[in-house]
């Protein structure tokens, strides 16, 4: 057993979640979406490492890793479509985004 | 200091980091609280016993995609950014906040380090890197191949989009 309690563990983890979750919805500049994002991802990763150490197992670690590739992959392709948008619409404003069609 | 006062302190800084990172306006400040933030959970990871973990969130996250995202706010032509139309010339005053954080995650790790209590308390419930390994080239392997994809597919759609538009920027062909 963990010195850590699981519980305060989730907390952190749910706190960390929160803010992340109020970046995405609150925030216009997709740059920062992709922060925020960033941050729930890692949450995420608190929670997983965290039972992962109760219970003495290693597979919390192996779903870390694994949403390491994902948000790796994520980041990529996000800032690669930011790099896009910002040559189109010269700004990172995601409400411009809403004049797109189909 | 027990594990788990230390264990809260770094979660509280975790917290205000990204806090920062969310309410900011300048971009780059944003980025350096991302990487105290991170920093401060892979503290929390080393605390709960699992410091490869600890070590793959410095390296991957903290080092690798937060680069990623420093070349492409380079790339950002950020005129709305406040940098331009504040004073630019404001001493420490600047970094204080991402400094102080970072200076209590020193003071943290330094503490966890040179104490052998918690070194021996830290050893107890430790999960190393051999048994993550032995079980991701093993029952997860399947995962493991679907990530390389997942790497290969994200690699070659970074590179599409990011390629110039137009006609004659294919290389060669157009």
């Amino acid at each position: 057993m963990t010195a850590i309690p699981l519980n305060h563990v989730l907390i952190l983890a749910c706190i960390l979640f929160s803010i992340g979750f109020i970046g995405v919805i609150v925030r216009k500049n997709t740059l920062f979406i992709l922060m925020s994002l960033e941050i729930m991802l890692n949450a995420v990763g608190v929670a997983f490492i965290g039972a992962g150490s109760v219970w003495q197992q290693a597979d919390g670690q192996i779903m870390f890793i694994l949403i390491l590739s994902l948000a790796a992959a994520e980041v990529a392709i996000g800032l690669a479509l930011l790099i896009r948008m910002q040559r189109r619409y010269q700004s990172l404003d995601i409400d411009k985004l809403s004049e797109m069609r189909g | 200091m027990t594990i788990e006062l230390m264990f809260y302190l770094a979660g509280a800084v975790a917290v205000l980091a990204s806090l920062k990172v969310v309410t900011g306006k300048n971009t780059i400040h944003a980025l350096l609280y991302l990487v105290v933030s991170l920093l401060a959970v892979a503290v929390c990871f080393y605390l709960m016993g699992a410091p490869f973990a600890a070590g793959l969130e410095v390296i991957v996250y903290a080092g690798a995609i937060l680069v990623l995202f420093v070349f492409s706010v380079m790339l950002f032509n950020l005129n709305h950014d406040e940098v331009l139309f504040a004073r630019q010339s404001q001493g420490l005053g600047f970094w204080a906040g991402p400094v102080v954080l970072a200076m209590c995650l020193l003071a943290l790790l330094v503490n966890i380090i040179q104490s052998a209590d918690i070194q021996d308390k830290l050893t107890v419930n430790l999960v190393d890197a051999k048994q993550v390994g032995i079980l991701l080239y093993g029952p997860y392997l399947l995962a493991v191949e679907i990530a390389s994809f997942l790497l290969l597919a994200g690699l070659i759609a970074g590179y599409h989009y990011a390629r110039p538009e137009g006609p004659g920027s294919h290389g060669g062909r157009s």
